[in-house]
């Protein structure tokens, strides 16, 4: 995985022919990374700038696009829904992952099937076909309602009153925690049992293990599925723009970020506008893992 | 005492059997109510789809008082195209994107797990970092370069980048997987005069097969649902796929057709189940594997 000391002198013609392979190994890759990854977050960034319709070359605007950020209501509301959409549906996921996960490693006859069920909904949850059921389930005559009904409660169309859209999300995001599910099951297979032995012996009970051996030794887990959770989370998109209809209604309340952004660049082909924008995602992305890494140091525990 | 060993039957798994019966009965009740519920939409929808309309806004229950496949020979022919036709169009981007994604990120895998070279340390940490990019960032600079290559309208945007290895995630799950074979059996080919292309092709690849499997149905089921950048790209009815047909086909008539529209969706939701099912395995351990490193 390293170099190993000494290598570099002895063996440098073979490790300067093995350099020319690689690099021939890689060179698929390395285009890739400049024509679609570096060369576009550049070119964002110049766009950024400017004003940029695609019909006309690219017109140099200044700070202009971000001033206008500034002052832009409509982005202010889908940045508020973005992040309400962030932190309490990724909670609520990591949550239901782990108690699932905590259940279901307990030895449990018939896990494999227990586990295909919950996992499912993460593999199908993004598509089109869930994002359409949603819609009805949760409209005014939906399959949440029909069943409310049987109790007695009349419900509300969720989709199409503002209090509720964002909530029908939520919910649509939570129910996804398969995947972050199997991840825990399998850290928790990696602690050793004799910690536990060990512990009762000591005679710790059933809570005491779990926030003294079970949650110490799964930060690191926890800590890898709140980063993918929270970056996948920033970037719904599917789930949103099917539901409300593409409008991220009503009334702007399931306006996401990628929708606002979507709406300024395809639907309006702000070219620029949008660039502004998405460097500025780029950037909320990059400073909230940041911050993770730098709290993880405080609560992660990596063993030895 | 009891309590004891059903705590600490959390690691050993044989000693939950010594799980007092009532609560076992509980545990597991617990967990099928919960499976029920996780479940019960997409039963509902299946069920549904054989249902007339105004049926399903009646009938909450998953099973169909009358079994009609009306809205399945319906919704086939309600679009511009036969259905199979969008089946077809995301059959066609899903497949590419697959051979593009092994070949191209399994060669990049390559150099990264057994090749010692110059700037290795940096370029790693570059894949890592374009992993977490999200493609919204990059997607507007990407219509710029794509119209002006004139593939808008073409599923070369959606095609061409995984012959390039743009899925960094794949190079990443293949160099955790290569780097666990044993490195005796490359050096024994070197021994015996094998260059690194046969060693990557000979002996890496067919070592590899769980990763590669466990990359083509991400690939696919990624493929399959995705709808933005589809959405992007593809403004052109002929090329729809299925994610965007469904949508137009929402837009369009599907609110007074909801079982129509239930029932094509059941049909594109219908490969990822069938891969679901036949690929499981692969599924659960590139996840886990992945979370674990």
């Amino acid at each position: 995985m390293s170099d190993r000391t000494g290598s570099r002198t002895a063996r440098s013609g073979p490790r300067r022919r093995e350099t020319r392979v690689a690099y021939g190994f890689l060179t698929p890759w390395i285009v890739g990374m400049v024509v679609f990854t570096i060369g576009p977050i550049l070119a964002s960034l110049y766009l950024s700038f400017t004003d940029y319709t695609l019909l006309s070359p690219p017109e140099w605007l200044g700070l202009e696009n971000y001033q206008r950020m500034l002052e832009d209501s409509r982005l202010h509301k889908s940045l508020l829904v973005t992040v309400q959409y962030v932190f309490v549906s990724v909670p609520l996921q990591l949550a239901l992952a782990l108690g699932l996960a905590m259940l279901l490693n307990r030895g449990v006859r018939g896990l494999p099937i227990y586990r295909s069920v919950y996992y499912l909904p993460s593999l199908l949850a993004g598509s089109v076909s869930i994002a359409i059921l949603w819609r009805q389930i949760f409209g005014s005559e939906g399959l949440v309602n029909q069943l409310l009904a049987k109790v007695g409660v009349e419900g509300v169309s969720w989709v199409s009153h503002p209090d509720y859209a964002l909530g029908t999300l939520v919910v649509l995001n939570a129910w996804t925690f398969g995947a972050p599910m199997v991840i825990f099951l399998a850290g928790l297979r990696q602690i050793p049992s004799m910690y536990y032995e060990a512990a009762s012996v000591d005679g710790a009970g059933a809570v005491s293990q779990f926030f003294r051996i079970t949650i110490p030794l799964l930060t690191p887990i926890i800590f890898f599925n709140l980063i993918l959770q929270m970056i996948g989370a920033f970037q719904s998109f599917t789930q949103a723009f099917v539901v409300s209809g593409g409008s991220g209604g009503p009334a702007d309340s399931t306006l996401l970020y990628t929708l606002y952004l979507y709406e300024r660049g395809f639907g309006s082909f702000e070219m620029g506008y949008a660039s502004a924008l998405a460097w500025t995602l780029l950037v909320i992305i990059a400073v909230l893992t940041g911050l993770n890494f730098l709290f993880a140091k405080r609560w992660v525990f990596y063993g030895d | 005492m009891t309590d004891l060993t059903t705590t600490t039957g959390a690691a050993v798994r044989p000693a939950a059997r010594a799980d007092p019966p009532a609560r076992r009965i509980s545990k597991h009740a617990l967990l099928i109510v919960f499976g029920v519920v996780m479940i019960y939409p997409l039963l509902w929808m299946v069920s549904s789809s054989v249902k007339p309309t105004e049926v399903i806004f009646r009938d909450p229950s998953i099973w169909p008082r009358e079994f009609d496949l009306g809205n399945y020979t319906g919704g086939w022919t309600a679009l511009e195209h036969p259905f199979q036709h969008y089946l077809w169009n995301s059959a066609v981007i899903a497949i590419a994107s697959i051979v593009g994604n092994l070949l191209s990120c399994s060669l990049a895998a390559y150099a990264f797990a057994r090749l010692e070279f110059r700037g290795r340390r940096i370029l790693f940490a570059a894949m890592l970092a374009t992993m977490m990019l999200p493609i919204h960032v990059l997607i507007v600079p990407q219509y710029v370069l794509f119209s002006q290559l004139d593939w808008i309208n073409t599923s070369l945007p959606l095609i061409v980048p995984k012959f390039l290895a743009t899925d960094a995630f794949f190079i990443f799950l293949m160099v955790q997987f290569i780097r666990s074979l044993p490195r005796e059996l490359d050096e024994a080919a070197r021994m015996d005069g094998c260059g690194h292309v046969r060693i990557y092709w000979r002996i890496i690849m067919p070592l590899s097969v769980p990763a590669l499997a466990t990359s083509a149905l991400f690939t696919f089921i990624w493929t399959w649902n995705d709808f933005f950048s589809q959405l992007i790209f593809l403004t052109n009815p002929d090329l729809y796929t299925v994610p965007v047909a469904l949508r137009s086909f929402m837009d369009g008539q599907g609110e007074t057709a909801w079982g129509q529209l239930f029932a094509m969706s059941v049909v594109g939701l219908a490969p990822i189940f069938g891969f679901f099912l036949a690929g499981q395995r692969y599924l659960t351990q590139g996840l886990a594997t992945t979370g674990l490193k």
